[in-house]
């Protein structure tokens, strides 16, 4: 049995996933409209390739990955690109986002599939393969996966000794994990096969948490007919233990540095959905056009169901049959989940669940208290933090000491929240404070920009004045080389000799200007290193020869 | 489905119910004071109580603040009855209501109120009251079967609103010193541990009737433990600190210094262990923290006791680290996970 390790704090909220499991997943219908984003995933959004009007097939690609950390956007069934426009999508913003309306024809056309052996790739082609399939974190986080494939860039032969598989799904109500480690298994396994040869790893740990013993069991034999040597670790169930820090803490007892990722400890982490999608993006030729997602809560029959991306949370909805007193949705789980503003939004690879909610089901929270510092919210952050304190200073605006007591270390996950006997909303305050700081902090460098430019501008002016200065200077002294020499009685008696005063003025314009140039210094050129001292000296080197060339060649030799 | 962000779900607990769970676990220790001391007691909680709750709905009022959910919050209740349990029961009625309008209108509301307070508002009242009437204050109720007479609860009542006894019986037949206060006096007096234990008001931890006070409150804060209301980190470092001193003096010279247990079950150090030091408000937040604020309570009782002019410790003892509390916890910031070093030590102190 291997070694388990704890992490600080964690909470233990009502599970609420039996409901969901009792059936097996269905595959949702081709909806009569789909619309989809061009950006769900962390970064850039895609570039549209397709035009209004354009018939596309499933799987073909209408959006390309326009950036370093970008993916792919596919059509997720065949049929005429009706509109590409600004739509509402579930964001947590709110805010409307750019995407393809596609009406399907009905015939779910394939584009051609090119099944590949991964073997057969090089690395790098299998992450472009990937980056073209759309394949991005399930679990939540929609991280391009190529990315976290790439070797390190500071540290290229650093090997990632351990990859490990969130099967984790600590969030209450969501399933979706669950039904396709249960469903799928042995594709995770190849998958995960896969992504351990482009990593280099030796170890490969699948950690699910102990409430799931179907996907467990059902994992286990994946790996057994394998006859690959990863270990399906159950993990105890506690939320949040499926928050990748958290669970890379449990299986290796390693904690991730704080403003690092998994990768500067030897650690990769994908969601076990994740490696389905890549499996089957290499495979089979499949690019990420669809996933699981759980409809449950308030409804009449949830369950778990394969969907297109794009297709309405309407459509989804009204599979689980709602019941009358439902009054709202979450996109996501009750702890980290995001109300949904309308249901006529699409599905994104980020939707994992869709909860249907009523008073009875998450009854409103009365209203909050004062903090009594009872530490019910340190006893239970997993990051070890002090929310009394960050809520304090989040409270009084005293962001510099919310930085302090390590605000941007809070993943969020609500715990604090949820346990606060005082009802205080107190991830929403830091949620507040971080993008009040993350706003503060354009600004400053928008402010320094600006700074900068008028700094430059003023240093522009002045050259000018020098430059004209010493342009004046040297045509007065050339009009007065041009006049014939006065006669040297002129300089015993200076004061008869305006153009001599004129001459003093100019010289002590001339000088004046050069002391200011001396006084700018160029900026970046003090403690520098012996290699950026080098290289200056290179540089002025090559200068200098080129100037001794460019002299020879006008001037050529005498002789 | 009210709430706009998440978590959507909570724990059920609130500030009341911790407040009520806290109060439920004084009733071993309220019982047993009933049983050896009569009845007066329960009258002076109720006066604490109503006290406690019209100063607050007053003090609210004043600051325009909404008066339902602070007054169901039951912090003002628990403040009262934390304070009639630590003053004599037997005393004239104004001496309870002026401590409780003391401790809730000064010491709580004025500094902001719930969650504000920087000290203790029990035991802020009870430094008020044994400063300001301290004859009041010493009047203690003889244990049951002790006094030459016993008061019954209609004569109680009537002592504690009226001022006047029954006919033929002084205050000094139905009171005493407590045996802290006893000990002290006699110590001085130059008679040994020993000999001052014979006198017949010291039972088989310390003094009669109060020991089994004392072990009421241990049953009831240990339930606190057990029920997750507070952790044992100020209990176990306040006994301990307590025992440790009270140890060592006695180990050097058992003829003047009583043993550790007696100071264990003597005074309010059981009630102050588990429902005064552990007032989440005025305590520290980290669990470090905790143990340095308790152990300094517990070495502070001790030498108030032994050596200071007051013949318990706690208040004091729990006011002078409540001063400290913000220094202690800017130095026992806990390690954050992925953090080599803690931030209050360099981030928090500027």
């Amino acid at each position: 049995m291997r070694t388990l390790f704890k992490f600080h704090g964690g909470v233990h909220p009502p599970g609420n996933k039996a409901q969901s499991t009792q059936q097996p997943t269905a595959v949702a219908p081709i909806p009569a409209k789909l619309v989809i984003p061009f950006r769900q995933h962390a970064g850039e959004a895609a570039k549209p390739v397709v035009q209004v009007g354009d018939h596309v097939l499933k799987g073909q690609l209408i959006g390309e990955p326009a950036g370093f950390i970008s993916s792919a956007i596919h059509a997720p069934t065949s049929g005429t690109i009706t509109a590409i426009d600004i739509q509402p999508v579930a964001h947590p913003s709110g805010l409307p986002d750019l995407c393809a309306t596609l009406i399907p024809d009905g015939r779910d056309e394939w584009v051609e599939r090119k099944p590949t052996d991964y073997r057969t790739l090089p690395a790098d082609e299998l992450r472009h393969l990937l980056r073209m399939s759309g394949i991005v974190g399930l679990g939540g986080a929609v991280f391009p996966s190529d990315v976290k494939l790439r070797p390190l860039r500071d540290h290229p032969n650093k090997d990632i000794g351990t990859l490990i598989l969130n099967g984790a799904e600590c969030e209450p109500w969501i399933t979706c994990d669950d039904m396709l480690m249960r469903e799928r298994a042995a594709e995770i396994v190849q998958g995960a096969e896969m992504l351990r040869s482009m990593l280099g790893s030796r170890e490969v740990l699948i950690g699910i948490e102990d409430n799931k013993p179907e996907a467990i069991a059902a994992m286990r034999l994946a790996v057994a007919d394998s006859g690959l040597p990863f270990e399906v670790v159950a993990v105890p169930t506690i939320y949040p233990g499926g928050s990748a820090k958290q669970l890379i803490r449990v299986l290796t007892g390693l904690e991730v540095p704080s403003g690092k990722l998994p990768t500067d400890i030897g650690v990769q982490c994908f969601n076990v959905a994740t490696v389905y999608s890549a499996w089957r993006a290499v495979a089979h030729g499949e690019p990420l056009i669809s996933r699981v997602v759980t409809v449950t809560g308030n409804v009449a029959r949830p369950r778990n169901y394969e969907a297109l991306i794009g297709t309405p949370l309407t459509d989804l909805i009204a599979l689980g049959e709602p019941l009358p007193d439902t009054d709202g949705y979450i996109m996501g789980g009750p702890m980290m989940g995001t109300p949904l503003p309308s249901t006529s939004v699409p599905l994104v690879k980020a939707g994992n669940c869709i909860i249907a909610g009523s008073k009875k089901l998450f009854p409103p929270p009365p209203p909050a208290l004062p903090c009594i510092r009872c530490t019910r919210c340190a006893q239970a952050c997993p990051a070890d933090l002090q929310p009394m304190d960050l809520y304090w200073f989040s409270q009084s605006k005293n962001f510099g000491q919310a930085q302090a007591f390590s605000l941007f270390d809070c993943i969020e996950c609500g715990a604090c929240s949820y346990v606060c006997p005082s009802h205080i909303p107190l991830v929403q305050y830091f949620r507040f404070s971080k993008s009040e700081i993350r706003m503060r902090e354009q600004e400053k460098q928008a402010a320094d920009r600006a700074r900068e430019r008028h700094e430059y501008r003023e240093f522009r002016i002045e050259r000018e004045k020098q430059e004209k200065a010493e342009r004046l200077a040297a045509k007065e002294k050339a009009a007065a080389a041009a006049k014939p020499v006065e006669p040297p009685v002129v300089a015993t008696n200076p004061d008869a000799a305006p153009e001599n005063t004129a001459q003093m003025k100019i010289q002590a314009a001339i000088e004046h200007a050069k002391e200011q140039a001396a006084a700018i210094k160029p900026k970046n050129t003090e403690n520098l290193s012996a290699e950026q001292l080098a290289e200056i000296a290179e540089i002025e080197a090559r200068r200098a020869r080129i100037r001794e060339t460019a002299k020879s060649d006008v001037e050529p030799p005498k002789e | 489905m009210a709430a706009f962000f998440s978590p959507f779900i909570s724990k059920p607990d609130t500030v009341a119910q911790i407040m009520l769970r806290v109060m439920l676990a004084l009733l071993p220790g309220i019982a047993m004071y009933v049983w050896y001391f009569g009845p007066a007691i329960l009258v002076s909680i109720a006066l604490a109580s109503v006290t406690a709750l019209a100063t607050e709905a007053a003090m609210l009022k004043l600051r325009n603040r909404p008066v339902a959910p602070f007054l169901q919050d039951n912090s003002a209740l628990l403040t009262g009855w934390l304070l009639a349990l630590s003053i004599p029961p037997l005393a004239p009625w104004w001496l309870i209501v002026v401590g409780t309008a003391f401790a809730i209108s000064i010491s709580k509301h004025l500094y902001g109120g719930l969650g504000n307070n920087p000290f203790n508002p029990a035991m802020i009242g009870f430094a008020v009251l044994i400063v300001s009437f301290p004859a009041q204050m010493t009047h203690w109720l003889t244990p049951h079967g002790l006094g030459q007479v016993e008061l019954g609860f209609l004569d109680q009542l009537r002592y504690t609103f009226l001022g006047s006894l029954p006919p033929g019986v002084t205050l000094d037949a139905i009171t005493m010193a407590t045996p802290l206060d006893t000990l002290k006096t006699r110590l001085h007096l130059d008679e040994s541990v020993k000999q001052i234990f014979d006198m017949p008001i010291y039972g088989r931890l310390a003094g009669q009737g109060s020991e089994m006070v004392s072990l009421g409150f241990l049953a009831g804060g240990l339930y606190l433990i057990a029920a997750r209301i507070i952790t044992w980190h100020v209990p176990v470092a306040y006994l301990g600190a307590l025992f440790a001193t009270a140890g060592i003096f006695h180990l050097t010279d058992p003829a003047h210094y009583v043993t550790p247990l007696f100071h264990w079950f003597s005074g309010a150090a059981m009630l102050g262990a588990f429902f005064i030091l552990t007032d989440p408000v005025t305590s520290p937040t980290t669990n470090k923290g905790k143990l340095i604020f308790a152990a300094g309570a517990g070495l502070l009782t001790y030498l108030i006791r032994a050596f200071g002019g007051f013949p318990d410790g706690i208040a004091f003892a729990t006011l002078l680290m409540n001063i400290c509390v913000p220094l202690i916890v800017l130095y026992t910031q806990p390690k954050v996970f992925g953090k080599k070093h803690p931030s209050g030590k360099n981030g928090g102190a500027q």
